[in-house]
């Protein structure tokens, strides 16, 4: 009824083949920046903001990271929290030495670093495939997990062996260490989401993100056609990575304000591996469903009894968080393995022929 | 420098071949609990082409089961190793249901979907048991009732080559268990009826389908079998620590043993297990002091990379045929 494309005439190439052809597609998607820009900032208190919404990018800039390596290219990896650490502690490492340069400078830097790293790591992926590479990856995860504990230079020596995050301004507003507000925060980690997420559309619908769907596809048939494997695997290592490392710069940064080692354990790579799964292969805003699933839905869960007034412990309700997102997990995939975002696609369909059937 | 990494250690080894042996023996046994959670990998991948992540909570699962069950029992005043054994029974009565389960909840309405989403739906499977878990038995951990089931303790101390060798008597059971129970399966999956079956399955769903073996009945032997193996696992590795969820962990060490060995071959997943177990130790006790220490974490899977770029499909593994 309300979407409906009749009308809606495609004059040229570029507006044939945009990424949102459909216009209430692109209005929904300037409401939904709108209330991301405007309406939560005015109307979110702190812990909306801290606690649900910053972690939440984050994560899913983690998860369009790992998409791009497990969705779009077909390369299975458990090494994404790994990597999230190396942009983490590159950034850590640049504002300690060179503190006058602006802080954001650095979290985006570090990206490089973090590429660097995922595409030495990915050179075996030439040869070994599927759980097989997934496990080599974790090679990649222990490994680096472990120097960021042994490698006192990491974090410069600091005793309690953690990164702790200096204050930093950006146009004379604190953006990051303890006296900056959640919703400055929020606003510096929505503006970085949003670009990264751009640009991530942009490679997976140019030239690029073909390769890597060739590759995804068939890597033996992509290579016949002519697609150079180790540069277009490689590549897909060092973007991911570049995501990820972003993604772990900033979860340290803006969100936990300081950071162990542990915070980037096998976990986390394990969570940002069901974001992925359980929001749909190959989808951006898959990446933002699952991520919106995985993190909000146990803050849900736990926020449930006590705003009904059910008298459970704490402890039990941990408990039950796991019951129900491991239920949850198994009952989305049998409902559709492919994902959130194949849900939403569908829905789509549906509502652009309804009230007909087809 | 190179000193230190080529010739130093080997020198340290000659010099007190005691200590060798003695961490070549932890190694080992390491390696058999290694090689242990590994079978059950390759038992659910050879016959469902399931990568089954959740192989190490089942351990964890089976082995809670296991002494709740009993503490519950000793609450009760029912106590001694008659409770012990009853508990024992219990645990696997517990395993088949929970097979059963897998199969009809999980399993049969994924049937024939790519292999990550079996992957990912065997996630799901480990937080419920973990949740399941925590709340039936809490999330302490738990002492083992090793005495109740008549496992040795204390160890033999041996003179040998100028020093002395201890040897845990625990270990020794381990590995003599292990041992009995690999057997067993070799037996079982060569000369029984549902061994074949289960073979048959391994080479081709479709072929054993056609032939009328029924999928969905050797699916629920199969992660009864592994469930089995997880029990045995978690006794003996809960009788050397605790039983606690910490276990998890000892899952992932696992992979590399799999991954070395190849996912669809039991020999492999064995001798794969003691390269681990084995290599781990060495490295540990002789490389690793020059870096600093700690380096079991990822020595494994470093090994296991090495293999790998060798040979992609593991030591053992089936030949990855690629074809367009």
């Amino acid at each position: 009824m309300f979407y409906r494309e009749t009308g809606q005439f495609k004059q040229n190439y570029a507006a044939d083949s945009a990424v949102f052809p459909i216009l209430q597609d692109r209005y929904g998607l300037a409401i939904i920046l709108a209330i991301a820009f405007v309406g939560i900032p005015l109307f979110g208190n702190e812990f909306l903001l801290a606690s649900v919404m910053i972690p939440f990018l984050i994560l899913s800039l983690g998860a369009i990271g790992l998409n791009i390596l497990v969705g779009y290219t077909g390369l299975l990896s458990l090494g994404s929290a790994a990597f999230m650490g190396v942009g983490a502690y590159a950034t850590y490492k640049l504002s300690t030495i060179f503190p006058q340069v602006n802080i954001l400078v650095w979290i985006l830097c570090s990206g490089f670093f973090a590429a660097g790293i995922g595409a030495l790591f990915g050179l075996p992926s030439l040869r070994i495939k599927g759980f097989y590479l997934a496990v080599a990856t974790l090679a990649a995860q222990f490994f680096l997990q472990w120097c960021f504990v042994r490698i006192s230079w990491l974090y410069n020596d600091n005793p309690s062996g953690a990164i702790e995050v200096p204050a930093r301004t950006l146009f004379g507003i604190a953006i990051t260490g303890p006296s900056a507000t959640p919703v400055t925060r929020y606003l510096v980690v929505l503006v970085i989401v949003a670009v990264m997420t751009l640009i991530a559309s942009n490679i997976v619908h140019g030239r690029i993100g073909r390769t890597w769907m060739a590759v995804r596809d068939m890597d033996i048939a992509a290579q016949l056609m002519g697609i150079r494997l180790l540069p277009a695997k490689l590549l897909a290592f060092a973007v991911s990575s570049f995501y990820c490392g972003v993604a772990g710069a900033l979860m340290v940064f803006l969100w936990l304000g300081a950071a162990e080692p542990s915070a980037f354990d096998i976990r986390l790579s394990f969570v940002l591996l069901f974001m992925v799964i359980i929001g749909g292969l190959g989808s951006l805003i898959g990446s933002f469903m699952g991520a919106a699933l995985i993190h909000i839905m146990p803050i849900a869960i736990r926020a449930l009894p006590e705003s009904l007034g059910l008298p459970i412990a704490a402890a039990t309700v941990e408990h039950l968080t796991f019951l129900i997102v491991g239920g949850l997990i198994i009952f989305f995939l049998i409902v559709e393995p492919h994902g959130l975002a194949r849900l939403w696609q569908i829905a789509k369909q549906k509502l652009r022929v309804w009230p007909f059937p087809y | 420098m190179l000193y230190n990494i080529f010739i130093d250690p080997f020198m340290q080894m000659v010099q007190m071949p005691d200590l060798l042996v003695q961490t070549l023996w932890e190694g080992l046994v390491s390696g058999v609990l290694y090689a242990l959670i590994a079978l059950g990998f390759v038992l659910i991948f050879k016959a469902s082409g399931v990568f089954n992540f959740a192989q190490g909570i089942m351990v964890v699962f089976s082995a809670l089961t296991l002494v709740g069950s009993y503490e519950k029992f000793a609450a009760l005043g029912f106590s001694g190793p008659v409770a012990a054994f009853v508990a024992l029974i219990l645990a696997a009565a517990v395993m088949f249901v929970f097979a059963v389960l897998v199969e009809r909840v999980v399993l049969r309405p994924l049937v024939n979907q790519p292999d990550i989403i079996l992957f990912m739906a065997t996630f799901g499977i480990t937080y419920l048991l973990i949740g399941f878990g925590e709340m039936v038995f809490g999330g302490d951990p738990k002492q083992m009732i090793a005495n109740e089931l008549f496992l040795p303790s204390g160890s033999i101390d041996v003179e040998m080559l100028g020093g002395r060798v201890s040897f845990q008597k625990l270990d020794i059971a381990a590995a003599v268990i292990a041992s009995v129970m690999i057997a067993g399966l070799a037996v079982f999956f060569q000369k029984t009826r549902i061994g074949r079956a289960l073979r048959a399955v391994a080479d081709s769903h479709k072929a054993a389908l056609s032939v009328g073996i029924s999928l969905n009945q050797i699916w629920v032997i199969v992660w009864f079998a592994a469930g089995l193996v997880a029990l045995v696992t978690g006794i003996m590795w809960g009788a050397r620590s605790d039983v606690s969820f910490a276990l998890e962990v000892v899952a992932l060490k696992a992979l590399p043993v799999l991954v070395l060995g190849g996912f669809t071959s039991v020999p492999g997943a064995i001798v794969g297990g003691l390269i681990i177990g084995v290599g781990e130790k060495l490295g540990e006790f002789y490389w690793g002091p020059l870096l600093g220490g700690g380096i079991e974490s990822w020595l494994a899977y470093v090994i296991a990379l090495v293999f790998l770029l060798y040979r992609p499909q593991g030591l053992f593994g089936d030949k990855i045929i690629e074809r367009i």
